[in-house]
């Protein structure tokens, strides 16, 4: 009997150790990682002195990790009486993904990914089914019988991709915004499986992005870099429209097929396309009533 | 009576005894499965280092291996019950007898479904956000927020309907029926809904057609019903094999006649399924044509999901037709877990992501680190499996037994 305990208490000690040695790439992890990051609370919890705390180490973090003294991380607020909207000329667009781009550079992606918020669908003129577009053309454009749809995040308002996360970790924003708390989010890809447009991306490992090619221009909310492990997705770069700026997308498109604008704003060159242009929404049948807005000249 | 013989602690130690008390055989068994334990925890530390890249999974297919058998085990926990309705709706005898079984079958798998949730996540340091009070549980707008509380309460009353018994037998007392009974009617109500609501995630989605159909907590229900009792009538009789315990032919029978049923709806449930998107056509059946015959010459999962058909079907004939010789019903019951598993995973899971919601197809299939830890994850629900079962049947054929012990 003796023995047979012995045997077992050496049994578990081999058992436990093999654990924690299995267990050691956890622990190195678990040391990239502070006390104060990991009890930080929901964006929506903090108080202002906590938010400047917050965006104050985030900014540290990244002008040490990149060498830029340049980089500014805030969390501007939405515009009283806005809400956005923005609408695509398809008739205009030329499928140069121009925009793809541009959301590539200004949102800080991942390099090695090539991740961009916006995926542009080459379609049989004639037809609207997506399930004859094609995101991986590779060829002149415009390419003859053939329109291009770029589709990128509708901020619906009623978006499936909020009611589904666990934590509130996404949520919609007075001016319509659907943003990600990255500082929140859990990574179980929930919102990713809801969404219908493939408007959300997950890192599956930290971004890589060139120290020269950083954009220092930074929102909480928006294009600040992703931590590993978290769902991201298009903001309408709140970080530039939120004061007074156009979305990189439309700055970057050569043909002005994208109006972007206030939707309570009855003089908006949005609410003169909505009024005047035979205007539609994708997957209007599921009912998730974007904010982006398609339609064709004449 | 000897007091301190019979503290919660002294218990709680000789069952530690009991459950690590065995032949070389069974040494041997819990040292594979510890070691395959292993190789899954080194494989999502890695995993959790240098982050889901390491799996196959991508933006098309966000979920893969680990939400398949999360899904798939939380319908092992619910076709547990099965044992349950016979015992104490229909005042079963014999299946009372070891319904105890069905219910450490229970805790296991969510065991499991809890496992393979934690290693789906790509931030499992931010858990607590999930717990109501401190974080910001979404509830009651999300699913997976109700799926959290189902399968929490599903384990919290099967460990206290099993500890309780136990607890009683050891002390020599007979169980007080009020302090289990309303538990064990509510863990059937709530065996179902575990399931329903984890059919409910994926139904709720109108973004996926595949998965956007009112049958699917039916057929999951029904898919429960054949994995749990397919489940149990081998484990059975690998009990009455291995162990002095005696186990009736009863249960046995009645889990054959359960499954049998079972098997057959859920074969035309997925008729029902195949002719209503393949018949009307469009973008609805999209899916399915991708994983029946595969679609723009992309056949990943063609084999996987008749693989899975082939099963299912091959086990109901050997149940209709085969006289019920032990290892023909043995063949079936492996056939058709094996059936279902496939068709819960490769065939449920991932053509909902196939064609994805802009209709491009990026397969899937899962990576080495994925194999791992659900290795591991099976391997542990079965650790915990086999030590319940020897813990219970210690105290069930008398051996722990607190007034026997200075007798």
């Amino acid at each position: 009997m003796e023995r047979r305990v012995a045997l077992k208490v050496v049994g578990a000690t081999l058992g436990a150790s093999a654990f924690a040695a299995a267990m050691k790439p956890l622990a190195e992890w678990a040391e990239t990682l502070t006390a104060e990051q990991f009890l930080q609370k929901h964006f929506k919890e903090l108080e202002p002195e906590e938010l400047a705390r917050v965006l104050e180490r985030i900014e540290e973090d990244a002008r040490a990790k990149y060498g830029r003294t340049d980089v500014t991380v805030r969390a501007d607020a939405p515009m009283e009486g806005v809400e956005f909207g923005y609408a695509l000329n398809l008739s205009v667009c030329i499928g140069c993904r121009k925009c793809a781009e541009a959301c590539h550079r200004e949102n800080n992606h991942d390099r090695a990914s090539d991740n961009s918020y916006i995926r542009v669908l080459e379609m049989d003129q004639g037809s609207l089914d997506l399930e004859h577009g094609n995101a991986h053309y590779d060829h002149p454009v415009p390419a003859p019988g053939k329109f291009y749809m770029p589709i990128q995040c509708q901020q619906c308002r009623n978006a499936p991709c909020v009611k589904v996360c666990p934590v509130q970790a996404t949520w919609q924003e007075e001016d319509g915004i659907v943003v990600v708390d990255y500082d929140w989010c859990i990574g179980c890809r929930y919102c990713e499986a809801a969404c219908p447009y493939h408007a959300r991306r997950f890192n599956w490992q930290a971004p890589t992005i060139p120290a020269d090619e950083l954009n220092p221009d930074q929102g909480y909310l928006s294009n600040r870099v992703r931590p590993q492990g978290v769902m991201e997705k298009c903001t309408f770069c709140l970080h530039r429209t939120r004061r007074g700026q156009v979305p990189a997308c439309l700055e970057a498109c050569p043909t002005g097929a994208r109006v972007f604008g206030n939707l309570r704003d009855p003089n908006s060159d949005i609410r003169w396309v909505l009024a005047n242009k035979r205007v539609f929404v994708l997957k209007e049948e599921l009912g998730t009533k974007p904010r982006f807005y398609y339609y064709f000249d004449g | 009576m000897n007091e301190k013989k019979l503290s919660y602690p002294g218990f709680l130690w000789k069952i530690l005894g009991a459950a690590t008390d065995g032949s070389v055989r069974f040494y041997l068994w819990m040292t594979v499965l510890t070691a395959i334990a292993v190789v899954g925890a080194s494989a999502w530390a890695y995993q959790v280092r240098d982050g889901m890249a390491l799996t196959g999974m991508s933006d098309h297919v966000s979920w893969g291996l680990y939400i398949a058998n999360f899904t798939f085990g939380v319908g092992l926990a619910a076709g547990a019950v099965m044992m349950v309705i016979p015992a104490y709706l229909y005042d079963d005898e014999e299946m009372h007898e070891v319904v105890i079984v069905g219910e450490l079958l229970a805790i296991a798998s969510i065991l499991v479904c809890i496992l393979f949730v934690t290693v789906d996540l790509g931030r499992p340091d931010r858990f607590w956000h999930l717990i109501p009070g401190i974080g910001r549980f979404n509830w009651p707008i999300s699913m997976l927020s109700w799926d959290i509380i189902v399968l929490s309460g599903y384990l919290l009353i099967n460990l206290h309907i099993t500890g309780y018994l136990l607890y009683t037998r050891y002390r020599g007392q007979k169980p007080n029926s009020s302090w289990y009974v309303p538990f064990v009617f509510l863990s059937v109500v709530w065996a179902i809904s575990i399931h329903s609501v984890t059919a409910f995630l994926y139904s709720g989605l109108g973004g996926r057609p595949f998965w956007n159909s009112a049958l699917l907590a039916p057929r999951f229900i029904v898919t429960a019903f054949v994995t749990g009792p397919a489940f149990v009538i081998v484990l059975l009789q690998l009990i009455r094999r291995l162990t002095r315990a005696k186990i009736p032919d009863g249960p046995i029978q009645t889990l054959t006649r359960v499954l049998k049923i079972t098997i057959l709806a859920n074969l035309f449930m997925f008729a029902s399924e195949a002719f209503t998107a393949l018949y009307s056509g469009g973008s609805h059946a999209a899916a399915l044509r991708y994983s029946l015959v595969g679609l723009h010459g992309s056949t990943i999962l063609v084999p996987w999901v008749w693989t899975a058909l082939g099963c299912n079907v091959v086990s109901a004939l050997l149940l209709l037709f085969v006289r019920p010789e032990a290892r023909w019903l043995n063949l079936a019951c492996g056939l058709s877990f094996l059936g279902v598993w496939i068709e819960k995973g490769m065939g449920l899971i991932i053509p909902g992501f196939i064609p994805s919601t802009l209709h491009e197809i990026v397969e899937y299939a899962p990576s080495l680190t994925e194999w791992r830890i659900s290795a591991g994850i099976w391997a542990v629900g079965l650790l915990v499996l086999t030590v319940g079962i020897k813990v219970v049947l210690a105290v069930l054929d008398g051996r722990l037994d607190a007034t026997a012990d200075h007798s």
